[in-house]
C-alpha cells in the first residue's frame, strides 16, 4: 500500500511518524513523508525533514521525504491526490489540560476534503 | 489555539457557592459539595467517583473522556487531581451523581469539564452542579474559564449558554466556549 504520513511538527505526528515507520517495516508498506508548516508547532519544517529522513533510514525503509509548501491540508490532499495514494496518515490530535482530544486544524481540513482513506494515529 | 479565544468583557453574574442541597425532578435529595483537600486512591469519595465513571454510558463520552476502563479512568483521575484545580461532586447518599472540575492551564485560566451520570441526567442536577462549580472557583479567585464542547451536543452547548458561556470559536469539529468570573 501506498501510504502519506503528513507531519507538521507537533507531538501527535511525531507519535504519528514512529507508529507508520513501524508498521510499514512490519507490512512493506511503501512509506511518503510530506513535511508541511504547522502554524501551532514550534519545530521546524527543516528539522522535521531531518527527522522523518533519519527514522525511516534507520528503519531501513528509503527515505522518500517532500516538503510541502502552501496551506498545509490543501497540499498534503493535492499530492494524495496527485501521485494516486492509498491512504493518508495523521497525528490523531493532541490533549487538552484535562485530558479532552482536540484534532488539529489540518486533520480536520484533511479528513472533511480528501477523496482517500484517512488514518489518524492515537 | 489558546491565545485566539475571546472571552467575554464583563463578569459573570455571582454563582452560589457549595455546600447546596435540594432535591432533583425525581424527588431525589442531591447534596452538591466542593471536594477539597488531598484526595486520591482508597479514600471514599475518590473510589466513589472512580464508580460513578465505570458505570458511566460511553454514549455519553466527550473527546475521548471520560476513557473506558477502571485502570485508565484512575490513572485519567490521579493525572485530573494532581494538577490542583477545583472539584464539586453531586451526591445521592454515598452515590455519586456527578462530577465537574476546574483545570489549570496557566495562573488565570481553567479548562472546565462536567459530568452526570446517565441514572441522574434530565433531572436539573448539572445546572445545580455548573453552577456551584463556577462558585466555587469564583470564591476562590480563578478569571478565566474555558471548555470545549462537540457542535452536535446540544443539551451541553444549552446548559453552557444558560449559565453565562459565549462561544469563543466556532470554526473546528468542537466549539470553544468561555466565561469570564472574576
Amino acid at each position: 500500500m501506498k501510504v502519506l504520513l503528513g507531519i507538521g511538527g507537533a507531538d501527535d505526528s511525531l507519535d504519528a511518524l514512529h507508529e507508520t515507520v513501524e508498521r510499514a517495516v512490519e507490512t512493506g508498506d511503501e512509506v511518503t513523508v510530506a513535511v508541511v508548516e504547522n502554524p501551532d508547532s514550534d519545530r521546524s519544517p527543516d528539522d522535521l525533514v531531518g527527522v522523518a529522513r533519519e527514522t525511516l533510514t534507520e528503519a531501513g525503509l528509503e527515505a522518500d521525504v517532500r516538503q510541502l509548501s502552501g496551506d498545509p491540508g490543501s497540499s498534503i490532499v493535492e499530492l494524495a491526490e496527485s501521485e494516486e495514494f492509498d491512504q493518508i496518515v495523521l497525528g490523531g490530535g493532541q490533549r487538552s489540560p484535562m485530558g479532552k482530544i482536540r484534532l488539529g486544524d489540518i486533520a480536520e481540513f484533511v479528513l472533511l476534503n480528501a477523496r482517500v482513506s484517512v488514518k489518524l494515529v492515537r | 489555539m489558546t491565545d485566539e479565544r475571546a472571552y467575554p468583557d464583563s463578569v459573570a453574574e455571582s454563582f452560589p457557592r457549595p455546600p447546596r442541597e435540594f432535591e432533583d425532578r425525581e424527588g431525589r435529595t442531591i447534596d452538591v459539595r466542593a471536594w477539597e483537600g488531598d484526595h486520591g486512591p482508597g479514600d471514599d469519595a475518590f473510589e466513589a467517583v472512580v464508580e460513578m465513571y465505570v458505570e458511566f454510558d460511553p454514549a455519553d463520552r466527550a473527546q475521548g473522556v471520560p476513557p473506558v476502563g477502571e485502570d485508565r479512568i484512575r490513572e485519567w483521575l490521579a493525572n485530573l487531581f494532581e494538577q490542583d484545580g477545583y472539584d464539586v461532586l453531586a451526591w445521592h447518599g454515598d452515590e455519586v451523581a456527578g462530577h465537574a472540575t476546574l483545570v489549570p492551564d496557566n495562573d488565570s485560566t481553567y479548562e472546565l469539564a462536567i459530568f452526570v451520570h446517565q441514572e441522574y441526567q434530565g433531572a436539573g442536577i448539572g445546572t445545580r452542579l455548573i453552577e456551584a462549580l463556577l462558585g466555587h472557583g469564583q470564591e476562590r479567585g480563578a478569571e478565566y474559564v474555558w471548555l470545549t464542547v462537540e457542535r452536535w451536543n446540544r443539551p451541553a452547548v444549552a446548559l453552557y449558554e444558560k449559565v453565562g458561556f459565549e462561544t469563543a470559536a466556532a470554526e473546528s469539529f468542537e466549539m470553544e466556549m468561555a466565561i469570564r468570573l472574576n
